[in-house]
């Protein structure tokens, strides 16, 4: 197969991009998608430029880190398939493609394909755990579940933190990365000490890192390579209203994040 | 002779006694004390985070843009631990005893048990953190029998136990993150270790993204920077997975223990053509329904549905009629690979055999293999096109994990003071052979509970001399990294980087893969020599050290596999026997069964660095069985 690709190609944060045409010949239709990138960035080595800068890392749909938005779409056009489990069988022969990275102020450019994705992980540190120190836990069985309800948390507990959602929204909204970190523990009686104040840390860490806000598109939903159910936002919105309206503040925990290098 | 330095007295009572017997740091020191932790899967996010509950100041290091995406995340199938909640006859010594078992008599008794006895808090940790494992309506957790254990003991998440787990410790190290007690660095990648007064003091990073050289000075480095699988290019690993950094330390006079024990994996998708990037594993269990076979015949290119029944080799079956299809891993991936050596591989490159479910849907229903085995079908169906209701499905044989590492004695120390080395980075705990399950049972048991208590140990009775970044030997370090990275850029040849990688897993894997024999290792000594010479005159490394350029990462992560091979070879070539993963053809039973010596090799061998090219040099640690009976197996 033969396909012509439109790549946004970026030196640096500080740059301005530009969308550039590349021709990619013998493309096996087995090929994963980001096989066929790697076919191309092999040409543009050995031709001497330098090749397209894509995040990725596990390649088989579990480790978060490809990013890219194939035609538009993020993860490209199989539903729940990540960019590297997406294979060139689902493409036209002589197809164009268009390749660009996550769009979102929360998510700056670094180079090419790849953007910054660290508030993702410092709106979990605003809370998105259950604070128990090793070795002080009681025995496992000792904290019965029902089924559903670990069935449920599961289903949240699925995020890989690619950030297809925020890509998706019209607002570059976070709302449903965040609704199923904190839907994972509103499920399970281990998350309910820290729940209110959760919530709220969550929402506004999520605020302070410039994420949008949710006017119900449901488009992250339909990016989500995990099928993660807007459900959970609805469930986030629900807790929020309740923990504002009990305990009549938000958090006031300091910007903090991991340092630059 | 090496000493592990095991602590006195009986099996079960070694942990604790040694517990006691440490020395401890007071809450109010250990803030004086900077540990630097490379790697963030699920040990080095357990020791990260379980360091800084402690109190001490930790540096972390990953590669990744965030911690919660190293490879432990794919881990598939589950964790053990001797919890016995089925009341089928599990205890702490059986974990033990399985596991040295399945590690062909070739582990530390000592270290395994300490690990069966930890598996137990494992669970608790994680659950108490809401890792959402499976369970029963009745609310109790879950467990299944796992990788031939006649036992239920393994604690599952479906199919996504490692993302998990490494969530729940992704979720520990936010935490002390945002407590202040840990620095987080992602996109950085350790380059070389300082070494100062013989210890273990700092690092030198390189930050992927702008391309600073920076300098790390602590009072001791922990790497936890998992296994070596990609030394064969294509491997179940993702594809940063690397060596550098457990290689660095190795030249730094760390010393490499039993390199030569690879797994390679029965049931992964094959590869459809040249371009393949990597491999993707399939779950074992689909060998519970699944019928192997090859045709009878050499280069039969007709579709398996045309191939009729008595011109198809079931040569598991066949060979092995007691477990057939069942057959252990090593076993079970010999023979595929001796049957597609033979020309009667199926698919496009002739490297694969069929998983056929044919038989099982005719006697139980689509309906059921749907309910067993949907997902893993799907998945299948997505990477390869094909519906494996329909058709049979093709395997192959991938390496999955790697038993060898760094050396490190009873305290996880390596043979530098200071360097402790975590999780699949080590060698200690899984012999010559890892069993299903274990490995993340390892990693956070390392991490959680065995480093945290034992580093404490080492601050509090070494004598560590202050110092900073500004010591000579980090002048040195931060050298030898920036004239590296010259030397890199400034080849300029004609090939790619991507190409040299390839062409030396195709190497190891036909000579130092599944099975090995003496001739084949020395001609992949003499082989990757010249190869690694081409490298440096002919690889193309594109752009400058000052911006995120993926093509310099990859070189000087091939550059260090390149050099690291010989190692492999060297350990494979000296170990003159068969044991677990480490199959040498010479020495077979008559029925082509692995043949263990346990007279001459019931030792580690760890590995001393002597420069570039030259053979390093071997030392033994013995190994001394005073609680099991060293057996045979046998699978016929």
């Amino acid at each position: 197969m033969n396909f012509t690709l439109v790549v946004w190609r970026q030196a640096r944060a500080e740059e301005t991009g530009r969308m550039v045409e590349y021709r990619v010949e013998d493309v096996s239709p087995d090929m994963s998608f980001l096989e066929m990138l790697d076919v191309l960035n092999e040409d543009l080595i050995v031709s001497g430029e330098e090749p397209v800068a894509f995040d990725h890392d596990c390649r088989e749909g579990i480790c978060g880190m490809c990013s890219l938005v194939i035609d538009g779409v993020p993860h490209g056009p199989e539903r729940a398939t990540t960019a590297c489990q997406l294979h060139m069988r689902h493409f036209k022969d002589g197809a164009t493609i268009t390749i660009e990275p996550w769009r979102a102020k929360a998510f700056p450019v670094i180079r090419d394909l790849v953007v910054d994705r660290r508030a993702l992980d410092r709106v979990v540190q605003a809370g998105g755990y259950v604070s128990i120190n090793t070795g002080s836990a009681p025995d496992a069985n000792s904290i019965p579940v029902a089924k559903h309800d670990a069935d449920v948390a599961f289903q949240a507990a699925e995020c890989i933190g690619c950030g297809a959602c925020v890509a998706a929204c019209p607002n570059a909204s976070a709302m449903l990365f965040v609704a199923a970190k904190t839907q994972h523990f509103a499920r399970l009686p281990q998350g309910q000490p820290e729940r209110t104040r959760r919530t709220i840390n969550l929402v506004e860490a999520m605020d302070r890192e410039g994420f949008g806000a949710c006017t119900n598109h449901y488009e992250c939903a339909a990016a989500c390579p995990k099928e993660i159910p807007v459900r959970f936002i609805s469930d986030l919105n629900r807790d929020f209203i309740k923990a504002a309206a009990h305990h009549g503040r938000f958090g006031t925990l300091p910007p903090q994040g991991d340092l630059e290098e | 002779m090496l000493d592990a330095r095991i602590p006195d007295g009986p099996l079960d009572e070694k942990w604790q006694r040694h517990r006691f017997e440490m020395k401890l740091v007071s809450p109010s020191n250990r803030r004086r004390f900077r540990i630097l932790v490379v790697g963030s899967g699920l040990a080095g996010a357990s020791a990260a985070a379980s360091l800084g509950e402690l109190g001490y100041q930790v540096d972390c290091f990953c590669f990744q843009d965030s911690p919660r995406r190293a490879h432990s995340i794919a881990a598939q199938g589950g964790i053990n631990a001797a919890k016995n909640y089925q009341n089928d006859g599990d205890s702490v010594f059986r974990l033990f005893y399985d596991t040295i078992k399945g590690g062909d008599f070739r582990a530390r008794e000592a270290n395994v048990h300490r690990l069966a006895e930890v598996s137990n808090q494992i669970i608790d940790q994680c659950v108490a953190q809401g890792v959402p494992f499976a369970r029963e309506y009745g609310g109790l957790l879950d467990n299944r029998s796992f990788g031939g254990a006649q036992v239920s003991r393994t604690f599952y998440a479906r199919g996504q136990t490692g993302q998990q787990l490494l969530l729940g410790a992704y979720g520990a190290l936010s935490r002390q993150i945002q407590a202040g007690r840990v620095r987080m660095h992602t996109r950085t990648e350790m380059l070389d270790l300082v070494v100062v007064g013989g210890q273990a003091r700092g690092l030198v990073t390189r930050h992927l993204v702008s391309g600073r050289i920076a300098r790390w000075a602590g009072d001791a480095v922990v790497l936890a920077t998992g296994g070596y699988g990609n030394i064969f290019y294509l491997s179940t690993n993702a594809i940063g997975c690397n060596v550098t950094a457990a290689f660095r330390a190795y030249k730094k006079g760390a010393w490499f223990a039993n390199p030569c024990y690879t797994q390679i994996h029965p049931t992964c998708i094959p590869a459809s053509g040249e371009h393949q990037s990597k491999l993707t594993l399939m779950s074992e269990s689909l060998r519970n329904d699944g019928r192997i076979w090859v045709p009878l015949g050499k280069d039969d290119a007709r579709a398996p549905g045309d191939i009729p029944e008595d011109e198809r080799d079931y040569y598991l079956e066949r060979k092995y009629p007691s477990f057939g299809n069942l057959s252990p891993r090593d076993i079970s991936s010999r023979a595929a690979k001796e049957v597609c050596d033979e020309g009667r591989g199926v698919g496009p490159l002739g490297r694969g055999v069929y998983l056929d479910f044919a038989d099982s849907i005719a006697r139980l229903g689509e309906d059921t293999i749907r309910a067993r085995y949907g997902n893993l079908f799907a998945m299948y169906e997505k990477i390869t096109g094909e519906d494996p209701y329909r058709v049979p499905m093709r395997i192959y044989p991938a390496s999955h994990y790697t038993m060898g590492g760094l050396w490190v004695d009873y305290d996880l120390m390596s043979t530098l003071p200071g360097l402790h080395v975590i999780g699949e980075a080590n060698f200690s705990d899984h012999g010559a052979n890892r069993l299903g399950a274990s490995a993340l049972m390892q990693g956070l048991a390392d991490g959680y509970f065995i480093l945290p208590a034992t580093i404490g140990h080492y601050l509090g009775s070494a004598s560590i001399a202050p110092i900073g970044t500004d010591h000579p030997a980090f002048d040195e370090a931060e050298h030898g990294v920036r004239e590296r990275i010259d030397r890199l850029l400034a080849i300029g040849g004609r090939r790619s980087v991507e190409s040299f990688h390839r062409r030396l897993g195709n190497l190891m894997w036909e000579h130092c893969g599944m099975s090995r024999r003496a001739g084949g290792l020395r001609q992949a000594i003499v082989e990757t020599q010249a190869l690694r010479a081409e490298f440096w005159e002919d690889a193309r490394v594109a752009g400058t050290n000052e911006s995120l350029n993926v093509s310099l990462e990859r070189a000087g992560r091939v550059a260090d596999f390149l050099e690291f091979a010989e190692v492999l070879c060297w350990d494979a070539l000296q170990r003159e026997e068969s044991c677990g993963a480490h199959f040498r053809e010479e020495h077979q039973t008559p029925e082509g069964e692995a043949a263990r010596d346990d007279d001459r090799f019931a030792h580690v061998s760890a590995w001393e660095y002597r420069g570039v090219g030259t053979k390093p040099v071997e030392h033994r640690e013995p190994l001394v069985f005073e609680n099991v009976a060293l057996a045979t197996r046998s699978y016929k």
